[in-house]
């Protein structure tokens, strides 16, 4: 390779991977070090503090919220896109839906927790409706400040975003096998069980991976709705960056290293369960 | 299954009614456009909102300069970086950004030209609307035949710079257009980042406002929603139309 094209190489590519290494990697590798480094110079008594029951809650509360609001974003989103791409769907409304996923799943913080105050808190409009038939929903024990309302909330984000990310594969999906499964006489369960399904599995499964992520580091959300009442690790970790609580900045670190390892187990689990899916599939 | 279009519509129409009406509610006078009309005359609302409106232009200029060479370069000559490329572009799905934020403050302590003012959220944005930016580059320069383009562009005496200005950007509008539609989106809403670093960002300034008044932080949360999906809706509709 001439001296040339290295420089041309260095030129188009270097810019790119200089600034993902200097603001994406070297921070991220950063709070790993950071994690394990105390005034008294190396320690582990950090990482230690993620095992204090405090903490322990909090993962666990955004790990539960997590998976929930996957599975609710994943059924509710691929249900949306299936419903969105039926023959027949003027283009106007296929552009409508789309652009207003786009918009929805961007939608966080203070804006959808007023949203839903409004519609589902004490005072809003479907609790008073509700009442007024006779059921008092918050008599019943629902909260929206709790878990269960978290995951409501969160639904508004994640269905968007699965319909954003299932629709190529559900595209991809043609109408040819439908036929051909219905010309041989397959019934629409039979279709979804033998051709359906395993096709769409491993695009599924990645979106579901990307609805978890999306729900674990949801910050804006939870903060503006609770005012930090949930232990959750983000607000527990902004705590720290703002100096709210007496934390050491270590300890924040030692939670940021937990939230990326709980993310790459989740990365792990998604490769493991992938190629299982892919020997099925070979089968 | 068309009936369950009721109920997702149902759950998407619902709370945005709400904040509706509950941005015209006035109290004890009735229902109107009483915030509406405070907001408009409230100049910290429009200096956050020209903040995040240079933001996001900065972002997206910035991430363009930065992936557009880059994305080039790997489809035409290094292929064998795409590996390092897919990886880096879905890091920004797999470390929150609170815990980016937490690695960037503890490395980024100056100088303060670059810390001190608000651009330098442009680095964050930048990382957050990476993997977007990228799978949008990526599809769209697959889709063309890079190799035979370049060949043209070069064997006519185009420079590197005019080949990608001239050539390489006029062919991948759409892709360009959506990248850039939703990184506006990204950083109009962008929350995580700004109210740790403390800058006045429009979503700081509905959560703040928030804390005051609920009926201005509603009539500005819809603006702000419907608003942007206006837009996004303007642009997917009339580009469709210029592309045919």
């Amino acid at each position: 390779m001439s001296w040339r094209e290295r420089a041309a190489d260095i030129i188009f590519v270097g810019p790119f991977l200089l600034f993902a290494a200097a603001f994406l990697v070297l921070p991220s590798l950063g709070l790993f070090v950071q994690a394990v480094t105390t005034a008294h110079g190396l320690s582990l008594a950090p990482l230690a503090t993620l095992w204090s029951p405090d903490h322990l809650v909090a993962f666990r509360n955004s790990i539960e919220v997590s998976v929930l609001s996957a599975m609710v974003g994943a059924i509710g989103g691929g249900i949306g896109a299936w419903l969105t791409l039926t023959p027949g769907m003027p283009r106007w409304a296929r552009a409508l839906v789309s652009t207003f996923s786009a918009v929805a799943a961007n939608f966080a913080g203070v804006p959808l927790a007023f949203a839903f105050i409004a519609t589902l808190g004490t005072l809003g409009v479907i609790t008073g409706l509700l009442k007024a038939v006779g059921i008092d929903i918050y008599a019943a024990g629902f909260s929206l400040f709790h878990i269960e309302g978290l995951v409501i909330v969160y639904a508004y984000f994640q269905i968007p975003l699965m319909l954003i990310v299932i629709t190529p594969a559900l595209e991809g999906l043609r109408r040819e096998w439908r036929e051909a499964a219905e010309g041989l006489g397959a019934s629409t369960w039979q279709f979804w069980q033998h051709v359906g399904l395993p096709v769409l599995l491993p695009s599924l499964l990645s979106a579901a991976i990307l609805l978890f992520g999306n729900a674990f580091s949801a910050y804006a959300t939870p903060y503006a709705l609770t005012a930090g009442n949930l232990p959750l690790v983000t607000i527990d970790i902004s705590n720290v960056l703002s100096g709210n609580v007496s934390l050491s900045p270590a300890e924040g670190a030692a939670l940021a290293c937990g939230m990326i390892v709980v993310m790459a187990a989740a990365m792990l689990l998604y490769a493991l369960l992938a190629r299982r899916v892919g020997k099925w599939r070979a089968r | 299954m068309k009936w369950l279009w009721v109920p997702l519509a149902g759950y998407f129409a619902l709370p945005l009614v709400a904040t509706a009406v509950l941005s015209l509610w006035q109290g004890t006078r009735g229902y109107g456009f009483a915030a509406y009309v405070t907001l408009i005359h409230t100049p910290e609302m429009w200096n956050s909102l020209f903040l995040s409106a240079r933001l996001a232009v900065e972002t997206i200029i910035a991430g363009l300069v930065i992936l557009v060479p880059a994305v080039f370069w790997m489809n035409l000559r290094l292929q064998r970086l795409r590996p390092v490329f897919d990886f880096l572009s879905v890091l920004p799905l797999v470390v929150p950004a609170i815990s980016l934020v937490a690695g960037i403050t503890a490395i980024y302590t100056g100088p303060d030209w670059l810390v001190g003012t608000a651009n330098f959220l442009v680095i964050p944005y930048v990382i957050l609307a990476l993997p977007f930016t990228y799978r949008a580059l990526d599809v769209g320069m697959r889709a063309l035949d890079l190799r035979t383009l370049t060949e043209a562009a070069q064997s006519l005496g185009a420079s590197w710079p005019s080949m990608i200005m001239r050539v390489l950007v006029p062919n991948l509008i759409t892709a360009l257009l959506g990248a850039a539609l939703l990184t506006i989106t990204i950083v109009i809403g962008e929350f995580t980042f700004a109210n740790i670093l403390l800058f006045n960002t429009f979503a700081v300034y509905i959560n703040h406002i928030g804390s005051t008044s609920a009926t201005q932080a509603a009539a500005l949360s819809l603006l702000a929603f419907l608003l942007t999906w206006l837009a996004m809706l303007g642009v997917a509709l009339g580009g469709r139309r210029a592309a045919r």
